[in-house]
């Protein structure tokens, strides 16, 4: 492709383009996403199956849930990377400058939703926002809310267990950032930063690249752009685990969970968050497994502690972040956070 | 000659991003001396807070993610 010589149709042009594919596209999205049940019965059908069977009942969970998850993943992950273009994280920064705890942390882990975010990109985002006279509890609600409140996770919670449970997890997600940024903030733990980080933190306006200009040509590129990236990495995932829970649907007996994950064994949340840790996977292959195993019995906030754990406690992002933190401090940011998804597990557990 | 400088901590972006800035020089038959910094307190020190970050003779032009062969061409005219 050479950009010089070929005159580059302007953005207007450009930028028609992708509305009428939208208004394509979005229509055609909307049929496919309730005609489902349709399509999963004629693929099972077809294949000389019928649902009394455990092949048949897994066949038809597998050809109903991969397509109804990728819909739903494409439709999200589009609409993110729109709506992050209106949060780079130079604006993230200059929002939360000045903000004190309390209004900061909520503001902080609101942010942390919406802002891109990349954990090879965790250290150079905390140092921004710290060296912005951020305080280091605020800005550590940012960054626990970031990776916890996923908004992959989200939807996918969204559109299997419905909203409640997603309003639920949007909620408890929220609160352990809030919280656990707060206490952090009261230990007063600036000095368990690495030296030159405390130097960068203490000089003002480290940050001083503005960001680019966007347009909404931009930003409709942006979003396709993340859909290539986050689909066209997690779809293998998504389909592995979409395989996995049909086989459990279909062949594994009806609570069978219930004695190990269910509500009545205490011990079951706490273990499920250790076993968390060291699986490092995303939201969009976990979510499949966590809808099987609520389907034979198992507790939901065990398993949502499960989920919370293997994506926001993972321990690769714990290694970038000793490039800038003691390890007393991330020790401390660990502990704090595992203890806030114990309880969002237990109090799953005894509300629902 | 420019002199171009990739910032980040060596995630697959940033080696993406090298690949992609070497192809377009090489493209346009433009002499560049491409420069990996991966020492966070440097790439800090640019003011940079998604990586990867793109500096070119000494001034960012580009942070977060990946840039457009597009956007590379232009710095490289």
């Amino acid at each position: 492709m050479n950009t010089d010589t070929l005159p580059s149709p302007s953005d207007r042009v450009i930028l028609w383009r992708w509305l009428v594919a939208l208004a394509v596209l979005a229509p055609a999205w909307w049929w496919a996403y309730n005609h489902l049940t349709d399509g999963a019965d004629w693929v099972v059908a077809a294949a000389g199956l019928t649902r009394q069977t455990a092949l048949g009942e897994a066949v038809h969970f597998f050809v109903y849930d991969t397509p109804k998850v990728l819909l739903l993943l494409t439709g999200v992950v589009f609409v993110m990377g729109v709506v992050q273009t209106f949060f780079a994280p130079e604006r993230t920064r200059a929002l939360l400058a000045g903000k004190r705890a309390g209004v900061g942390n909520v503001l902080a882990a609101l942010l942390g939703i919406v802002t891109p975010f990349c954990s090879c990109s965790a250290v150079p985002l905390f140092i921004g926002i710290l060296s912005a006279g951020v305080p280091l509890g605020v800005t550590f609600s940012f960054l626990i809310a970031a990776p916890m409140v996923n908004e992959v996770a989200l939807v996918m919670l969204l559109g299997l267990f419905g909203w409640k449970v997603a309003a639920l997890y949007l909620v408890m997600g929220l609160t352990v950032a809030i919280v656990a940024g707060m206490v952090i903030g009261r230990l007063g733990m600036e000095q368990h930063m690495e030296d030159w980080v405390q130097a960068v933190a203490k000089g003002q306006g480290a940050a001083t690249y503005d960001g680019d200009g966007a347009g909404w040509r931009q930003r409709l590129q942006a979003g396709a752009d993340h859909v290539k990236e986050i689909v066209g990495k997690v779809w293998p995932y998504v389909v592995a685990g979409i395989a996995l829970g049909a086989g459990i649907h279909g062949y594994v007996p009806e609570d069978f969970m219930a004695s190990i994950m269910g509500r009545d064994a205490w011990w079951s949340v706490p273990v499920a968050v250790l076993l968390g840790v060291p699986m490092y996977t995303n939201a969009a292959g976990v979510i499949p497994i966590v809808q099987a195993l609520l389907g034979k019995g198992a507790a939901l906030g065990t398993v949502l502690a499960f989920m919370m754990s293997v994506i926001a406690l993972s321990a690769p992002e714990m290694i970038i972040l000793r490039k800038a933190l003691k390890p007393r401090l991330i020790a401390t940011f660990a502990g704090i956070v595992a203890c806030g998804i114990l309880l969002v597990g237990y109090v799953f557990n005894l509300v629902l | 000659m420019k002199d171009i400088k990739v910032l980040g901590s060596g995630c697959a972006n940033c080696k993406t991003t090298i690949a992609l800035i070497e192809q377009v020089a090489q493209d346009k038959g433009v002499v560049i001396q491409v420069e990996k910094v991966q020492d966070m307190p440097a790439i800090i020190g640019y003011g940079v807070m998604s990586t990867p970050g793109v500096v070119v003779d000494g001034k960012v032009v580009h942070a977060g993610g990946v840039p457009t062969r597009e956007k590379i061409a232009g710095w490289l005219a």
